[in-house]
């Protein structure tokens, strides 16, 4: 009982004062949120009445940080509103609030509170705990955790976002001493369940401890990976790309490259079942940090595959996708109207072709789509999934099309890279992997799966 | 009073559509008609059977909660934009919580008595989607005493009829109580769906009853003891009905087969400030229509259909027992014997009731006389049941609160 006290104690006094870097950025806004909620929690707990918590919201510039706590009041106000029967609880001794509206107001109020926006990164030096969202840049990371290192004399302990850098290079070359623990959220970590957590050979084991009992307190679904360059999610992500980007130029020998890139996506979205194709997937996360991250792991001898010219061509005439601020995507393999991939890149030329009159000869070179076609949206809400995917599957492998010919070599590609992740000891099983792709990819099966038998 | 006093009817009502989650042409985020559309339209339907509004002598319109739904008060002086004819007549709102449109139908009720109109135009109005639902809970918890609001529910009348339902199941069985439940669901979504108005007519599900039974409530998403399955949804819509005095019908020449004729009415409070004594009980609702039966001398034998206040299954079960159809848990032996569907003994909310047709809390009590206007004298279209001569009874319970106000009206056919 009292080692159980005296670890929850410690739990929460690691959470008094805490920072996040790169606070304004598309992960970085995410983790604050959960991270204040988190704070805010705790706050709420008897034994931590009048405790002050701090949450250092750190970025760059004032112009980046402009709208952060708009984002996070109106994502705290969703939160509040779905969960009032919770909230209501959290606050049943403050006699002011009758109402589902002042409960509310009131926790949106104390999650922002509790949240000090600020440029300085001067504040993480007070830190018990630092949470590290700046961008995939090995020596960004290095130079930052070794400045609060040596600044902070609380012997802090770092969280790093990194999807593919190992813990133990950052944690060496920071001089860190165990004090890093991999905790890797998924794109936007508000609503994606997942989060890998990396354990390197040096992270103590207090601090892996901790982070768990966080994630958990997050209410996220844990899977553990290796400390193994780009980890599970991008260990499977970046092969599968590969996989599109190699069928692309094999197709691109009969059709014009446009077409190609056109078909890949179609069959990865619509014969796949999945909630975006491959390119425009990579329009999301940004074409540039595909190309960084491949070579992050292409460096650290992971694939010899992991390179593409295509991609490097695209990144060099600055056609990078991405989001602009206001969220909107920005033009990549495609240009967007709306959300909506409209026009497709011919790399040869970047320009742009229209996709409307593309569609027809992708549908020609794919040829007849067999019926029956389950929808991915429809699926994730489907009790019978596994079911449905089984017969689509069994249909597209009893046809004879182009399409469904392609779609079936792409799965069994996908598969031979999730089996690779576990083969090399990346993920502990298959299921791992699967969980990986389900809840932070939004897929609606796993990569592991017998669907091709 | 014990006898009425003067002969009153109702006759030409008007329901719009019960708009809200169900409806096809309902989407949360584009933008939706206002509470003034809901009142023109149920207005103008009713004028238009009665040939026009030159001999209405005044208007009333039920409301619960327009002041915080629609920012919007002042309902009464709504009636001339719905015809010119109503300009410089009287007009005015009232309210009584969910029991506002039978306060609507009663406060023209006591013109007609007064002999200070023959003809009174009787709205109810609401309009809910205005908010999201988790603040819709804060308004509609106003029928409930405010100083309790602190340690209710957060969605608060679902809450207290959870409380009742819980506290039926310890009492009589939870297995078979759920059960009634579900039966209960499968018959207003069947009913909704033969009424184009109602909120469920869009429902297409294969077996209702089983979805309602299979599944289970969600006490950290909504109650201990309902499923949404269990509650009436939240609802956009206004009705509106005529009621007359012997002359009203002459100066509007309706023949009495197309008119009711009010035969009995209860109106019965009770203390805001107190908890519900027994749970598995609804006080106020028995009182009220033991006052209306008196009033008409009739018996529960004599009632062909009813409109019963089912804001929750469980209300709708233990009002079986208020109303004295059933024993005291036996509420749910009458719902599983067939005895309240279309076809049954005593067909119960007949276009769908609160959960089916939908519950625009204020609107409901004057949506209640217009369905059961429709049944007996066969306006109810694809809905219509057959009444049996020998039971030629309608009768509408409208509830306000957790049991605090409760309108009872009981009806005929006026030429029978």
């Amino acid at each position: 009982m009292v080692n159980t006290k005296h670890k929850f104690m410690h739990y929460t006094e690691k959470l008094k004062n805490v920072s996040v870097l790169g606070a304004a950025g598309k992960m970085g806004s995410g983790i604050l949120l959960l991270t204040a909620q988190e704070l805010l929690h705790q706050k709420l707990q008897h034994e931590n009445k009048n405790q002050q918590f701090v949450l250092n919201a750190i970025d760059v510039s004032h112009n980046a940080l402009d709208g952060l706590l708009k984002y996070v009041r109106a994502q705290a106000q969703k939160f509040a509103e779905k969960k009032i029967v919770q909230i209501r609880k959290m606050y049943a001794d403050q006699k002011q609030l009758h109402e589902n509206a002042d409960f509310i107001q009131k926790y949106v109020e104390d999650v922002v509170d509790i949240i000090k926006p600020t440029t300085r990164i001067e504040a993480a030096y007070d830190s018990n705990l630092i949470l590290e969202a700046v961008s995939e840049n090995p020596d960004l990371k290095n130079k930052i955790f070794r400045q609060i290192s040596s600044n902070n004399n609380n012997n802090p302990w770092f969280f790093t976002n990194t999807s593919s850098i190992p813990i133990h290079e950052i944690d060496t070359n920071a001089n860190l001493n165990g004090r890093l623990m991999g905790v890797h959220f998924y794109n936007p970590p508000a609503v994606q369940k997942l989060v890998e957590l990396i354990k390197s050979e040096q992270t103590l084991p207090e601090l892996a401890e901790f982070a768990t009992q966080y994630v958990k307190n997050l209410k996220k679904i844990i899977v553990p990976s290796a400390d193994v360059a780009g980890f599970i999610g991008n260990g499977h992500y970046m092969r599968d790309t590969i996989n599109g980007i190699d069928l692309a130029i094999k197709l691109n020998l009969k059709i014009p490259l446009p077409q190609a890139i056109a078909t890949v996506d179609t069959i990865t979205r619509d014969y796949l079942v999945r909630p975006m194709g491959i390119f425009q997937l990579a329009d999301y996360v940004g074409i540039d940090v595909v190309q960084y991250i491949m070579k992050v792991m292409h460096d650290r001898g992971i694939d010899d595959n992991l390179q593409s010219d295509l991609l490097d061509k695209l990144v060099e005439s600055g056609i990078k996708g991405g989001q602009n601020s206001d969220g909107s995507q920005k033009d990549g393999f495609f240009r967007y109207e709306k959300g909506r991939p409209v026009a497709v890149i011919n790399p040869e030329t970047m320009q742009y072709a229209n996709l409307n009159t593309l569609s027809s000869k992708v549908d020609t070179y794919l040829g007849e789509k067999p019926e029956g076609a389950v929808k991915w949206k429809s699926l994730l809400k489907a009790t019978d999934k596994e079911d449905q995917l089984r017969n689509w599957f069994n249909t597209l492998k009893n046809d004879s099309s182009k399409g469904s010919e392609l779609a079936m070599e792409y799965l069994q590609k996908s598969k031979n890279a999730a089996l690779q992740l576990v083969k090399d000891g990346v993920a502990a099983n298959e299921e791992d992997v699967n969980t990986v792709l389900m809840t932070g990819f939004f897929h609606a099966y796993g990569p592991a799966n017998d669907f091709m038998n | 009073m014990t006898t009425l006093r003067k002969k009153i009817y109702m006759t030409a009502g008007h329901n719009t559509v019960s708009l809200g989650p169900g409806r096809k042409e309902f989407h949360p985020k584009k933008p939706r008609p206002g509470i003034e559309h809901y009142l023109k339209e149920a207005g103008e339907g009713t004028i238009k059977k009665l040939g026009g509004a030159e001999k209405i002598d005044e208007s009333v319109v039920g409301n619960f909660m327009a002041p915080r739904y629609n920012k919007q008060g002042h309902l009464g002086a709504f009636a001339p934009m719905i015809s010119p004819a109503l300009q410089y007549k009287p007009g005015l709102s009232v309210e009584a919580a969910c029991a506002s449109g039978g306060m609507s139908l009663m406060t023209g009720i006591k013109s007609i008595l007064a002999e200070t109109a023959d003809t009174v135009l009787s709205l109810g109005v609401e309009v809910q989607n205005s908010v999201k639902a988790v603040y819709g809970a804060d308004i509609l918890a106003g029928a409930g005493w405010f100083q309790e609001r602190k340690d209710g529910h957060a969605h608060f009348f679902p809450g207290q009829f959870s409380d009742r339902a819980g506290a039926y199941f310890k009492k009589f069985g939870r297995e078979k109580t759920r059960k009634a439940y579900a039966r209960w669901y499968k018959n207003a979504i069947e009913n909704a769906r033969l009424c184009e108005t109602a909120q469920e007519y869009h429902n297409t599900h294969t077996d209702p009853e089983s979805l309602a039974l299979n599944t289970e409530p969600n006490p950290r998403a909504f109650t201990d003891h309902l499923t949404v399955f269990d509650s009436s949804k939240v609802s956009d819509g206004a009705s509106a009905i005529a009621i007359m005095s012997e002359e009203g019908l002459k100066k509007h020449n309706i023949s009495l087969n197309q008119a009711v004729q009010i035969v009995g009415y209860g109106h019965a409070v009770e203390d805001l400030t107190q908890k519900p004594g027994e749970l598995t009980k609804l006080n106020t609702m028995q009182n009220a229509v033991k006052k209306a039966m008196k009033m008409a001398g009739i018996t529960k034998n004599d009632l062909g259909t009813v409109e019963i206040h089912d804001c929750f299954t469980s209300a709708a079960i233990i009002g079986i027992e208020a109303i004295g159809l059933a024993p005291h848990g036996k509420g749910t032996d009458f719902v599983l014997d067939g005895h309240t569907a279309r076809d049954g003994k005593i067909p119960f909310n007949t276009t769908g009731g609160l959960i089916g047709w939908g519950h625009p809390t204020g609107a409901t009590g004057v949506h209640m006389a217009v369905t059961i206007w429709e049944q007996l004298t066969g306006n109810a279209g694809d809905a219509q049941i057959n009444i049996d001569p020998k039971r030629p009874y309608g009768m509408s319970v409208n509830m306000g609160g957790d049991d605090k106000t409760v309108m009872v009206i009981i009806y005929k056919n006026a030429a029978s």
